[in-house]
């Protein structure tokens, strides 16, 4: 005989936010138990080129265009914003070094990773999500492959390789732009332009914020496999899936942004005591 | 099959919940080498899960998994995963990859834990092609240029291409015609005969429980029994399962809803 529902108490605000506390921590807890089962996996051998070469076109060379048209506008949006600011102080002519520094140690890999998360980590989790719902994770343990170093570690290590690169192209056509729209539009000399680029950029900036990239393509890879592993459900899960690989990317990604920046300010100043100081 | 020979697989009181949905309570069956047992039942009654045990693909709540009597729990990961390979499995979908070709698929087991040149690789999958009657010409299709039955055959091929001493079938005749289902289920007769393979079928085609069965064993759902009862049914011959007179067997058997129609009626 079927029982019957049993009638549960209703739920006041505290019994809510607790819960939503405690999934949030079996989510972190959980991300990150998947994280490190990846690393033993990384040490197992490289991935076969049949499956890596195609994942770096994949998430590489096939994101280039949307990858270029967000640097280039970021850089023309930089110039149009800064230059009413600037020229109020008779500075204008710096806009360079502001417009270059914005982008190689923020706006170009925050934004790009935030593009390559909908882009990238959506497509990852909706392709291991739907494979996790027709059975072919099972069918890979099935015929002796483990699906974490056959699935995840290419994925992870293309990621890896590709989204620093994907940044470098970014940050390149944001200074491509953000300099011919100063120069050719707001008028700016070109040659002030440069020397002051040249002057206030170093190669720690962009060494940041590549470094901050290398990150950001880890967070990608991770939360979109792991989303992807834990998809159930059918379409619907699979749709979950993927809007939460983005969702999760992208909040992960402005935390450890945010971390990152403080951690590397506090590198620099404990390299570099006194920057100001020069020659 | 001889039933004092150690089970080449094995469940004793083994449990599984998912959440705090209970799909299988206290199950205990042995399965004999060389036998091909059917398990019965209704959707949702936990047959593939009971496979996927068996399988070592999930692991239980509580209860032990025997592989030849031997505790699947202590054995480490590397030693099931190259115990496994023993096992072949055919999906309900037949989850083949779509990412790679007909061929591909069929070769990913030999490539991945073999060391055979390509040349064998080739032979092999296109022996086990022609074994499920299949042309070498669809070698380089894509699983979605495929028919269900053609999925089904290519899952087999690929699931025999280790040559697997136990296979599972998942409810192999599931979403096909009559004619294709009737091709599975000799393919499954001959599997069994050619290569003396021990069988696991789970199905709710009672023309497959006829044709292919040495042994049936029927679960019913966990939600539709007391606490002290026991989830499995019926155990025994196809013969005995189509004499059966208990009301839940035998209204499986014959297909009808009975008590069922009453709970639409009333709902």
């Amino acid at each position: 005989m079927p029982a019957t529902t049993p009638v549960l108490p209703r739920e006041s605000f505290v019994h809510l936010i607790g819960r939503a506390v405690t999934s949030l921590v079996q989510l972190v807890g959980d991300i990150g138990l998947f994280a490190l089962c990846i690393v033993p996996k990384l040490f197992r051998g490289v991935p076969s080129s049949r499956v890596f070469v195609p994942l770096c076109f994949q998430i590489g060379v096939r994101s280039v265009s949307v990858i270029m048209i967000t640097g280039g506008f970021i850089g023309m949006v930089l110039a149009v914003q800064s230059f009413n600011q600037f020229r109020l102080l008779h500075m204008e002519n710096r806009m360079g070094a502001m417009i270059t520094l914005s982008l190689v140690t923020e706006l170009g890999p925050v934004l790009a990773a935030t593009m390559l998360s909908g882009r990238i980590g959506s497509a990852i989790a909706a392709e291991l999500g739907t494979m996790k719902v027709t059975e072919q994770i099972e069918a890979l343990r099935a015929l002796g492959a483990n699906p974490v170093q056959h699935l995840v570690v290419p994925r992870f290590l293309a990621c890896l390789l590709m989204i620093p690169l994907l940044t470098a192209v970014a940050d390149a056509t944001g200074i491509l732009t953000g300099w011919l729209f100063s120069t050719e539009i707001l008028g700016i000399n070109g040659f002030h332009y440069w020397h002051h680029v040249n002057k206030f950029i170093t190669a720690w900036d962009f060494l940041s914020g590549l470094t901050k990239s290398i990150f950001f393509g880890a967070i990608i890879a991770i939360i979109a496999c792991h989303r992807g592993f834990h998809s159930e459900g059918g379409a619907e899960g699979v749709g979950r899936a993927a809007t939460e690989a983005f969702v999760y990317s992208f909040v992960t990604i402005l935390v450890v942004d945010f971390f990152l920046g403080v951690f590397s300010n506090n590198l620099y100043y404990l390299i570099w005591p006194n920057p100001l100081v020069t020659g | 099959m001889n039933s004092n020979t150690t089970p080449i697989l094995e469940l004793r009181n083994v449990s599984r919940q998912f959440g705090s949905q209970h799909v299988l309570r206290d199950i205990t069956l042995a399965i004999h080498p060389g036998e091909t047992l059917v398990i019965i039942g209704e959707s949702g009654c936990g047959k593939s899960v009971t496979m996927k045990l068996l399988m070592a693909l999930l692991k239980p709540t509580s209860g032990d998994v025997l592989w030849s009597g031997n505790l699947v729990n202590t054995l480490k990961e590397r030693e099931i995963s190259q115990r496994r390979l023993k096992y072949g499995y055919l999906f309900q979908g037949a989850a083949l990859f779509d990412s790679l070709n007909v061929f591909e698929n069929i070769a990913f087991g030999l490539r991945q834990n073999t060391d055979l040149k390509d040349q064998q690789v080739h032979d092999i999958v296109v022996q086990r092609l022609q074994d499920v009657g299949l042309p070498e010409n669809v070698c380089q299709q894509k699983p979605s240029e495929l028919s269900g039955g053609m999925k089904k055959r290519v899952g087999l091929a690929r699931a025999m291409a280790l040559d697997p001493q136990v296979m599972f079938f998942d409810e192999p005749t599931t979403g096909l015609d009559p004619i294709m289902s009737d091709v599975i289920n000799e393919l499954i007769l001959r599997t069994a005969r050619q290569r003396n393979v021990t069988n696991v079928v789970v199905t709710h085609d009672m023309r497959t429980v006829e044709r292919v069965a040495d042994r049936v064993i029927m679960f019913y759902p966990l939600a539709r029994i007391g606490s002290e009862d026991s989830q499995i049914v019926f155990r025994g011959t196809k013969k005995e399962l189509f004499d059966c007179e208990n009301p839940s067997v035998s209204q499986f058997v014959r297909g009808e809803a009975g008590a069922r129609i009453e709970e639409l009626n009333a709902a």
